[in-house]
């Protein structure tokens, strides 16, 4: 705990190693991580959180890499995490998103983190959100995170930053593809990437086709649908003011409340397990449950009842 | 707080120095890293000193694992761990693999080169060497 205070002050203060190792102890959980967090989120100097999320292979480093160039010449300060799935088996990870992102590997105004998801489903690790207050904290903004390589229903990015962008490639599927709830659904915008390939402006077509209105119980905005080149750059300027300008959509009352929401319904869930795990009867209900004396909703209520 | 659930994985950069031209070596290294249990940052090819030293620190990792063939190791190895000393990383472990001889492994040791794996080491012996070696989390 003691030392963790001055690495938030130094992160504050634009050192770049007291940022990386606050970084570490807050994905490592370390002790006296809770009783920092108040002052954590308290720094927060209001960045705009953006989350680009889609299917693995369809360019979201490269696109992100493409991003930060673009914000860097208008004078931008960019904080990226880049989450990559850890193993089942071993908990090992390979982060490759760095190869990407080798143009601002020298910029000291790009802040560029790896986080292995560490056993956590739906595209990011557990201690995503905090890192990205932390990064904000530290004067980058935008703070982007770039999600695991997601399928269709990996849409936990959307409860937690203010603009989804949900990357996809023109052989992305038919219109049906374009109608199944899920991933798309979640998208403040959505990108069609290697748009120099054939069939991209069918594929903008087509999710314009599908997307555009949206009705019976959904109030929110349909997504815009912008095609990129990320490699040429090509779209990219017009991305960036797209995501630029739904920041203030993002901070209306509405959408603001609802990500509250979900943040507490994730802090709230966090700290139910952790309290569970740490109660004296957890092993014993475990064999418990294992025997089927007892159930495993039943059990959980007990961890929890007081 | 228990303790023995959150001991996090050893971090490891993986990086190639310098001009060389393929980079199956390493990958392969990463790939075994990550069976053994390792979270492995891989930067690419073509890397300057700064860039692995800024990797390093942005990542906060445990170990740099360099892999150098071109020949060029004692001008780029002593400069990342030069680069790491002056900002403060000297517990990050070093350690370099590739094609480098015997009398220049012990120059390097002597300049914070923690160890040096030619042609034949195993995936096997790099891990036990990281899991012994690198720091442990404070």
């Amino acid at each position: 705990m003691s030392d963790l205070v001055p690495l938030l002050a130094g992160a504050v203060a634009g050192e770049r190693r007291a940022l990386a190792r606050l970084l570490t102890a807050i994905e490592g959980d370390a002790a006296g991580i809770r009783k920092l967090i108040p002052s954590l989120f308290a720094a927060s100097r209001g960045a705009h959180l953006v989350g680009i999320t889609g299917p693995p292979g369809s360019g979201k480093s490269t696109l992100v890499n493409a991003l930060v160039s673009v914000w860097r010449r208008r004078g931008r300060r960019v904080g990226i995490l880049a989450v990559d799935p850890s193993s089942p088996f071993t908990g090992g990870a390979i982060m490759g998103d760095r190869v990407r992102m080798m143009e601002h590997a020298a910029d000291l105004d790009v802040f560029m983190r790896s986080m292995a998801s560490r056993g956590e489903l739906g595209g990011l690790a557990g201690a995503t959100w905090i890192a990205a207050a932390a990064l904000d904290a530290a004067g980058y903004d935008p703070v982007l995170v770039e999600t695991v390589g997601a399928g269709q229903s990996e849409v936990e990015i959307a409860r937690l930053a203010e603009t989804t962008v949900v990357v996809e490639v023109p052989e992305m599927g038919d219109e049906v593809q374009a109608i199944k709830a899920g991933l798309l659904e979640v998208a403040d915008l959505i990108v069609v990437n290697k748009g120099d390939r054939p069939g991209a402006e069918l594929a903008a077509r087509q999710l314009r086709a599908m997307l555009s209105s949206a009705g019976g119980r959904i109030t929110r905005q349909p997504p815009a649908i912008l095609t990129t080149t990320a490699l040429s750059g090509e779209g990219v300027e017009a991305l960036a003011d797209a995501i630029d300008a739904h920041r203030a959509t993002a901070r209306a009352p509405q959408l603001a409340t609802q990500r509250a929401r979900n943040q507490l319904r994730r802090a709230a869930a966090e700290i139910g397990v952790r309290a569970a795990t740490a109660h004296p009867d957890w092993d014993n209900l475990v064999e418990a449950v294992a025997e089927r004396r007892v159930d495993p909703v039943t059990a959980a209520e007990r961890l929890l009842g007081d | 707080m228990t303790d023995d659930a959150r001991t996090s994985p050893i971090r490891v950069l993986i990086a190639k120095p310098g001009l060389d031209g393929h980079d199956r070596g390493a990958k392969v290294l990463a790939r075994g890293l990550r069976d053994e249990g390792f979270e492995v940052i891989y930067t690419g090819l073509r890397q300057t000193p700064e860039m692995i030293a800024d990797a390093a620190e942005q990542e906060d990792v445990d170990v740099i694992g360099m892999s150098i063939l071109s020949g060029a190791h004692m001008t780029l190895l002593p400069r990342v761990a030069e680069l790491c000393r002056e900002r403060g990383m000297d517990d990050v472990l070093i350690a370099a693999g590739g094609i480098i001889p015997d009398a220049d492994v012990t120059k390097l040791k002597a300049i914070g080169i923690g160890e040096v794996f030619g042609p034949g080491t195993s995936i096997g012996q790099i891990a036990r060497y990281f899991r012994e070696h690198a720091r442990r989390p404070t």
